[in-house]
């Protein structure tokens, strides 16, 4: 791989704009993708914010769920926030009937914790990793992780509550670094796509 | 999305109903179908068929045609049975300025309220003032100054209006079209024409700059009104909406959850036109539809709002 790593973002729904711009910013060359073939010419991939149950219906459907779980099983670095957290996660806690994920991290997530939408907030948050301060966490009816395993790094809290973790190749947040100006996450993840290659 | 002042915050004090949370949500429902229900049944259906949010409403904008008199908020009851029976975000429907119906719709805890001409108008002046809710808005548009105006009372979405309850697109393509088309223009301005442009387009100046800045609006856009195929929700797609909103086709149609699947498809593939064939395939009945230009002047939707 060269110093400039392509990284995909599932383009299934969701804020698929504004992870390609932060990628961009922090010197991936950054493309949507939404087949398995564009899957496969990928050195990493972001799971967007959106909704869950669409995405994952989508990714069964066009036959992209087996394709991601085998990438993501053989360490192809991979990054969700929000929704793309949900997808990372092992297990939900209280999923939709059939609701199937992607997985990779060894978590339980909840779906919508923080609330609804009148709930949704911002609120600074310290990641393990990211140096250079607290990041702006933009949280929109968020999830939270209940617990992790063994194997799954905590990398930051808010409110008492798991709001992102790293285990492996695989990066999640409840939040959304993508709707700031802010990229030191996707930074890190770039990073993180660097060092597999 | 355009980049917005930060809000003070701390560790200790989160911020609720700010401009970065309100767009936020509108910008994780890209890509998606939001679609009219009347009860918790069509709700779950909708959900299963992979729509991104529903829009809880006593009758689809069809019915409201056939049945005249005064359309308002929907019964709180069926409101909220909706919101217990989906983990999707629930929308539901304020009259254009009736701001204590949009009261109502934020104390029962909605996530996004349509300020929507589609009801009958409550105030033939004013719209609401949106800024004073923690829930954001989204408001319909046929063109880029009303969506400006929009935008600065406070929505954080926009959508073209269309014209709702017919199943006949042609008015969204129009405001659409309309939409980009000026967009296109303030991008070819200098700085001088900036001001002018402001004036014709009736919109505060500093956001007739950032759209010609950003080339886009600075809130989503989606489109709404008369979509009822697989292939209406790809044109609209082609056409610049970043979503569709489908509203009467749906569920006025024979085979509700299959059309909903088959909808909700295209608008993600909606540059292959193989999967939006293979989507069109045995849907059953569409709606009707209703010929815009046979439409009376007052049974025009779309002209409400200003």
């Amino acid at each position: 791989m060269s110093d400039t790593p392509v990284i995909g973002v599932l383009a299934l729904q969701g804020d698929v704009r504004e992870h390609l711009i932060a990628l961009a910013s922090a010197d991936a060359l950054a493309r949507p993708v939404r087949r398995p073939e564009e899957l496969a010419e990928v050195d990493g991939l972001v799971i967007p914010g959106g909704e869950s149950t669409t995405m994952s219906k989508l990714a069964a459907l066009f036959g992209l769920l087996e394709p991601l779980r085998e990438r993501v099983r053989d360490g192809m670095p991979v990054y969700g926030t929000c929704a793309g957290m949900i997808l990372l996660a092992d297990k939900i806690l209280d999923p939709r009937s059939g609701q199937e994920t992607v997985g990779g991290i060894d978590m339980i997530v909840r779906r919508n914790a923080f609330g609804r939408q009148n709930e949704s907030f911002e609120a600074a948050v310290e990641v393990a990793g990211v140096e250079g301060g607290p990041v702006e966490g933009v949280f929109i009816r968020a999830p939270w992780v209940e617990s992790v395993g063994a194997q799954a790094r905590v990398v930051a809290e808010h409110g008492g509550h798991i709001v992102a973790v790293r285990q492996g190749n695989a990066l999640a947040t409840s939040f959304h670094p993508e709707l700031t100006g802010d990229h030191r996450v996707h930074a890190l993840f770039v990073d993180m796509v660097r060092a597999v290659g | 999305m355009s980049t917005l002042p930060t809000t003070p915050q701390s560790a200790d004090s989160p911020a609720t109903g700010t401009a970065r949370v309100k767009r936020g949500m509108a910008e994780q429902l890209k890509g998606g179908v939001i679609m009219d229900v009347v009860d918790a049944e069509q709700a779950k259906i909708a959900e299963d068929a992979g729509a991104v949010a529903v829009m809880a409403l006593e009758r689809v904008p069809a019915d409201i045609r056939k049945d005249g008199g005064v359309a308002r908020m929907s019964d709180p009851n069926m409101i909220e049975e909706i919101i217990e029976a989906v983990s999707i975000p629930v929308m539901a429907k304020s009259r254009i300025g009736h701001f204590v119906e949009a009261q109502v719709l934020q104390s029962l805890g909605v996530d996004y309220i349509d300020e929507s001409e589609v009801l009958t108008p409550a105030d033939e002046v004013n719209h609401s003032d949106k800024f004073a809710f923690t829930t954001p808005f989204v408001c319909g548009a046929t063109n880029l100054g009303e969506a400006l105006r929009r935008i600065a009372e406070g929505a954080a979405m926009i959508r073209s209006k269309g014209e709702a309850g017919t199943g006949n697109v042609v008015e969204a393509v129009r405001h659409l079209r309309q939409i980009k088309n000026e967009i296109a223009r303030l991008r070819g301005y200098d700085n001088n024409e900036l001001y002018a442009a402001a004036k014709e387009l009736r919109a505060p100046y500093e956001l007739v700059r950032e759209v010609a800045e950003l080339g886009k609006l600075p809130v989503v856009l989606f489109s709404a009104g008369g979509v009822a195929t697989p292939a209406d929700a790809a044109l609209m797609r082609q056409l610049g909406a970043e979503g569709v909103f489908v509203g009467s086709g749906i569920f006025k149609s024979g085979d509700p959850a299959k059309r909903a699947a088959a909808i909700v498809k295209a608008t993600t593939f909606y540059d292959d036109p193989k999967i939006i064939a293979d989507a069109s395939r045995n849907l059953g009945e569409a709606m009707v539809g209703i010929n815009c230009d046979t439409l009376p002047e007052a049974e025009r939707y779309a002209n409400r709002g200003w």
